[in-house]
């Protein structure tokens, strides 16, 4: 081959990608994008997908892209302008972000409850505890005597993680002294799927959402112990950045889509959610009251 | 175990079916993939000869550098870019991150030590007697370095496999760079991750086997290509 038409060739193959990117970037279409950070226990739920279709069914110029990724992350995205609104569920985190002048207004839309779930036997004996401290405690006495019993921790800054740290707190033993490090206690790092399957292989208890939980629960042989209580409400709710303080995001169809979340329909469809599938909803919608607890 | 069987009889279903998520999906991993490799080797290949044919100072530290970067994690290079294209990054007015474009460019970037190294071996291979020969035969200096890339053109080509190889199985660039967008930036990697994490490991298990068959055929063309 000649070098001419080795050239012509490298010049078509770049045109044809600069165009491809271009349309797959959007580029060709009128819409406009919103762009949600969220948690990975909602992506994990599938419960997203019913979200956007249902939305963008009514809002056609209107794009609903959802990032998803632990609290920590997923508030880190809009304060740095990458996300038009955040959906997640840490309420300490959450006020940090609008007293930062970051976030606009908190509008919490559903919950659910945190499960503390376990190995089948049980060896920590926490059946029949209803308070999440005095479970926890149980869970760390146990562990400290007895190799067979281990806790795991997801570790990555999370909502689930920032809940788990708020109930070890409220336990008597210090977390950075006689929790944190000890061979009882694991870290993984990783998200709730992740982590519940690592808590499964290893026989151990952890903290899940629910949705996660009983997404996963076919796969795994965990069983949950305490499954509600005001230590282990957990609400979901969302913020629309504020355009004031970061420029350029879309405050407007951020506030479209919080509409919509609120909305009879919205809430129906996150309160219907996972019968089908899971046999069980996963949400209790809030219909406009105010968070219980 | 059980899940690896069904995993397998799920992707001939995906791919007989011709699964329009599943073809969306590979579709825009072939796409960005093809697209960062080839961009990437446009960029490195003449950047590899030139390490290669120049004579400088600091030549073999360099040499060394671009070995390293051999195993620059791809969270990494995804971080990177990421807090390049950021909105409070130096380029975030180009608007570009959580897009396919971003992810091409943070897989080009990945790719470019590997692809820049193995050109360099693969020129070195070939030898300066070639170099020393075609200029006593009288040929220009760009007409020596033109034969000499046509001598180690398999070798080149195989590092070009290689990085292609090293963009379509990462997921650190595509986790951070495309933010795993369904129907925008979510390709086979990001997927399969997280259908993990949802708990579909037949699903995942799928995807894995179609992202080899993937591979498979695009190394079959590229030898065919070797052979003419």
């Amino acid at each position: 081959m000649n070098s001419k038409i080795i050239s012509a060739i490298i010049v078509i193959i770049i045109a044809l990608i600069a165009v491809g990117a271009y349309a797959m970037n959007g580029g060709f279409q009128e819409k406009q994008i919103l762009r949600i950070s969220t948690t990975t226990s909602l992506e994990d739920t599938g419960l997203l997908d019913t979200l956007e279709t249902a939305f963008e069914n009514e809002h056609n110029n209107i794009d609903v892209q959802f990032i998803s990724a632990g609290t920590g992350i997923a508030i880190k995205y809009a304060e740095k302008g990458d996300a038009d609104m955040v959906i997640v569920h840490d309420k300490k985190k959450e006020q940090e972000f609008i007293d930062q002048g970051y976030g606009t207004k908190r509008y919490p839309f559903a919950y659910n409850y945190f499960y503390i779930v376990g190995p089948t036997n049980d060896p920590a004996k926490i059946k029949g505890i209803t308070d999440a401290t005095q479970a926890f405690e149980k869970i760390m006495q146990a562990g400290q005597a007895s190799s067979s019993v281990k806790f795991v921790s997801r570790g990555d800054s999370s909502g689930t993680n920032s809940r788990e740290l708020k109930i070890w707190n409220n336990t008597n033993a210090n977390y950075n002294s006689s929790i944190n490090g000890s061979s009882w206690y694991i870290e993984t790092g990783k998200g709730m799927g992740d982590t519940l399957t690592i808590a499964n292989e290893k026989s151990a208890y952890t903290l899940s959402d629910s949705g996660t939980y009983l997404a996963f629960k076919g796969n795994i042989t965990l069983v949950p112990y305490l499954t509600t209580g005001k230590d282990l409400l957990n609400v979901y709710s969302a913020i629309a950045v504020n355009p004031d303080k970061i420029k350029g995001v879309n405050y407007n169809a951020s506030m479209e889509f919080v509409d919509f979340l609120l909305s009879t329909e919205g809430q129906q469809l996150i309160g219907n959610y996972g019968k089908e599938k899971y046999e069980q909803t996963l949400f209790t919608p809030l219909y406009g009251k105010s968070e219980p607890g | 175990m059980n899940e690896i069987f069904n995993g397998i009889l799920q992707a001939i279903n995906l791919i007989l079916t011709l699964n329009p998520e599943v073809v969306e999906i590979t579709t825009r991993t072939l796409f960005i993939s093809l697209s960062a490799t080839f961009i990437g080797a446009i960029i490195s290949i003449p950047i590899g000869g030139l390490i290669n044919f120049k004579k400088f100072t600091g030549k073999r530290s360099l040499i060394n550098l671009i070995q390293t970067l051999y195993s620059l994690p791809t969270v990494l290079v995804g971080l990177f870019v990421f807090l390049l294209l950021s909105q409070s990054g130096i380029f975030g007015d180009l608007r570009l991150l959580f897009t396919p474009t971003g992810m091409i460019i943070g897989q080009v970037i990945l790719i470019m030590p590997i692809l820049i190294g193995f050109t360099i071996t693969a020129l070195k291979s070939v030898g300066n007697d070639i170099t020393d020969l075609s200029i006593s035969l009288g040929a220009s200096e760009f007409q020596a370095i033109y034969t000499i890339m046509r001598e180690a053109k398999y070798a080149i080509m195989a590092a070009v496999i290689l990085g292609f190889g090293r963009a379509i199985s990462e997921v650190g660039v595509a986790i951070m760079i495309g933010g795993n967008i369904r129907g925008f930036t979510r390709v086979i990697t990001t997927t399969i991750s997280l259908e993990t994490s949802k708990g579909n490991l037949e699903i995942s298990i799928a995807l894995g086997i179609i992202l080899l068959g993937i591979a498979l055929i695009i190394n079959l063309l590229l030898n065919q290509i070797q052979e003419h």
